[in-house]
């Protein structure tokens, strides 16, 4: 059977406020929620409805992480992947550490399709999916925005959203594909879809094991938080903002 | 030696170049390097273009011209940058965060080994850590990174907001033509460009943008109040995630986080209370609007001008005197 692989990311949610660690070297996330990548979830999202429309396949998820990482792994079961793989990894994982370990789970097994993020927005480098076609030698097919297979899984033609409008290319398959924000609004996983997602295989992998070079080649030497607006002015009319904007803003 | 790539079009060297280019210049000055070389990729006009390029203050001018180069697809243009790359032996490679950008440096890192910097704000000298430093931003902006790359050669796109363009200098550099074969793919093949036709301009690059909230209740209301007041403005629409999530405004009208990060010279929020989320992608806008009930909102503490009001009959009415001052 067609197998896909999805890598989805453990990011901090987006209404989180984040602060600086006092080190000034990482942020705290101590106690603060989590989720998917959101652009992860879209890639989740377009495998399941690839596979909906027919396209007989497994979906495999892998996260690369701490433990924690595995309750991301079950909301993409819950929602109807197949399988899921937990990379187990504490130490500082940049987009070059999590390519490398990609491409060895990649070879470990046959793949047709890898569809992930175009960026995650924590570390927001959108660099992985690149990275991971030009280890592997695949050609890819970025910043998604609608995605047809053939049926025969030779092929996948992708319109991808670009500077001044839409390209659509045809990939051969295996490829990387990296989606973007207009490729499907992911679903809900449903209660039955989370009781499944429990009995469904999440294996185990350690990091360490894999062989690969796990030292990140981008250090962050230090975190600052950019300056903080100030808050304007309250204003009591429209004449009164339409004269601001005219005559002090100076942008009608 | 840095090598910074262009991105022409035709015969035209865009103002993204030019920008490029000014990073460049930065880089060379702040991370000591001894010279920075252009190098444009293309096929009909890319000399041309490559001329243009050489009275900007850049050391030397390459272009490489082929077929197999037009129109762009990331696996030729990789080959191409490598065998650039062969040839002059940079330890910076340098490019603009475009989406052209984005697909290919990775893939290039990828190939020669080296550590790649995304979307540089600022090149920071060894003044200060002992070695030179990328400044970048991570979590949408909400944390500025500085970071250190701990590979011989390095790859970075540079985000073009954050920089000026270079003006044109009296000398103009050499210009010489690399003869490289490019060769063809089949594993991408490109079938066509639609550009985006709306009588609205592209919201990542507006000038002004109007952006409507949860507050807006329907999808209705955002045509019969935001569409008006964007286009009296000649502003592109945004919506916040909250808007989008309850199904009033389309995904790609997402302003934040997790949509599109703007900076135009106006932002009006309606009925947005400014999360957090949504807050990340609008805050580096110029002068910010904020139009809402809820006078404790927290789009009011980065507003420059807040008006609480009712949107239902403040935007109508602001709809009117924009035009009216618009028409005066």
């Amino acid at each position: 059977m067609k197998k896909i692989l999805v890598p989805i990311k453990r990011v901090p949610d987006y209404e989180v406020k984040l602060k600086v660690a006092p080190s000034g070297e990482s942020v705290i996330t101590d106690g603060i929620k989590w989720i998917v990548n959101p652009f992860d979830e879209i890639a989740v999202e377009e495998a399941l409805r690839l596979k909906e429309r027919g396209n007989e396949c497994e979906i495999v998820v892998v996260s690369i992480g701490p433990e924690g990482a595995s309750e991301q792994l079950r909301t993409a079961l819950a929602m109807g992947a197949d399988s899921a793989i937990l990379v187990k990894c504490e130490s500082a994982v940049d987009s070059h550490v999590a390519h490398e370990i990609l491409a060895q789970l990649y070879s470990q097994d046959t793949y047709s399709l890898v569809i992930m993020g175009k960026q995650s927005i924590d570390s927001d480098a959108n660099q992985t999916g690149q990275l991971l076609a030009a280890k592997l030698g695949l050609p890819q097919a970025t910043f998604a925005s609608k995605l047809e297979l053939k049926s025969d899984w030779s092929e996948v033609q992708v319109t991808r959203e670009v500077d001044g409008g839409l390209e659509t290319l045809s990939v051969s398959l295996p490829a990387v594909v990296t989606t973007d924000l207009r490729l499907n609004e992911p679903r809900y996983p449903s209660l039955p879809g989370i009781v499944k997602a429990k009995k469904k295989p999440l294996n185990i992998v350690e990091a360490s094991s894999l062989g690969v070079d796990l030292t990140p080649r981008i250090k962050i030497r230090k975190l600052e938080t950019p300056a903080v607006r100030k808050a304007g002015v309250k204003l009591g009319s429209v004449v009164e903002l339409v004269d601001k904007l005219r005559d002090e803003a100076k942008v009608l | 030696m840095i090598l910074v790539v262009l991105e022409s079009v035709g015969e035209r060297l865009p103002k993204g170049a030019l920008v490029t280019i000014n990073a460049a210049l930065q880089a060379k000055e702040r991370h000591g390097y001894s010279k920075v070389v252009g190098l444009l990729l293309g096929n009909d006009g890319v000399e041309v273009a490559a001329q243009a390029a050489a009275s900007y203050g850049v050391d030397e001018i390459c272009y490489l011209k082929s077929p197999a180069l037009e129109p762009y697809l990331a696996l030729t243009h990789q080959q191409a940058v490598l065998a650039a790359v062969a040839e002059l032996r940079p330890t910076m490679i340098l490019a603009a965060s475009s989406s052209r950008g984005k697909d290919l440096f990775p893939r290039v890192a990828q190939t020669l080994a080296a550590g790649q910097v995304s979307d540089c704000l600022e090149f920071i000298s060894a003044a200060e850590f002992g070695v030179p430093l990328f400044k970048r931003p991570m979590y949408a902006g909400n944390i500025l990174a500085l970071v250190e790359v701990t590979t011989p050669v390095k790859v970075v796109t540079i985000r073009q907001a954050a920089f000026s363009a270079a003006a044109s200098q009296g000398g103009v550099s050499a210009v010489r033509a690399l003869s490289v074969v490019v060769e063809g793919t089949q594993a991408q093949r490109f079938m066509k460009f639609d550009t985006v036709k709306s009588e609205r301009p592209e919201l990542s690059d507006a000038e002004i943008v109007v952006s409507g909230g949860r507050a807006m209740k329907s999808s209705e209301n955002f045509e019969k109040y935001i569409a008006p007041l964007a286009d009296a403005f000649g502003g592109a629409i945004g919506a916040s995630r909250a808007a989008v999530d309850s199904g009033y405004a389309p995904n790609d009208w997402q302003v934040g986080q997790t949509g599109k990060v703007v900076s135009p010279a106006l932002y009006v929020a309606v009925g947005i209370s400014g999360a957090i989320q949504h807050l990340a992608g609008m805050k580096d806008s110029k002068v910010i609007v904020a139009i809402n009930k809820d006078p404790d909102a927290p789009i009011f503490e980065v507003a420059d001008y807040g008006l609480v009001a009712d949107l239902f009959e403040a935007v109508p009415q602001l709809t009117e005197e924009v035009k009216k001052a618009k028409a005066g």
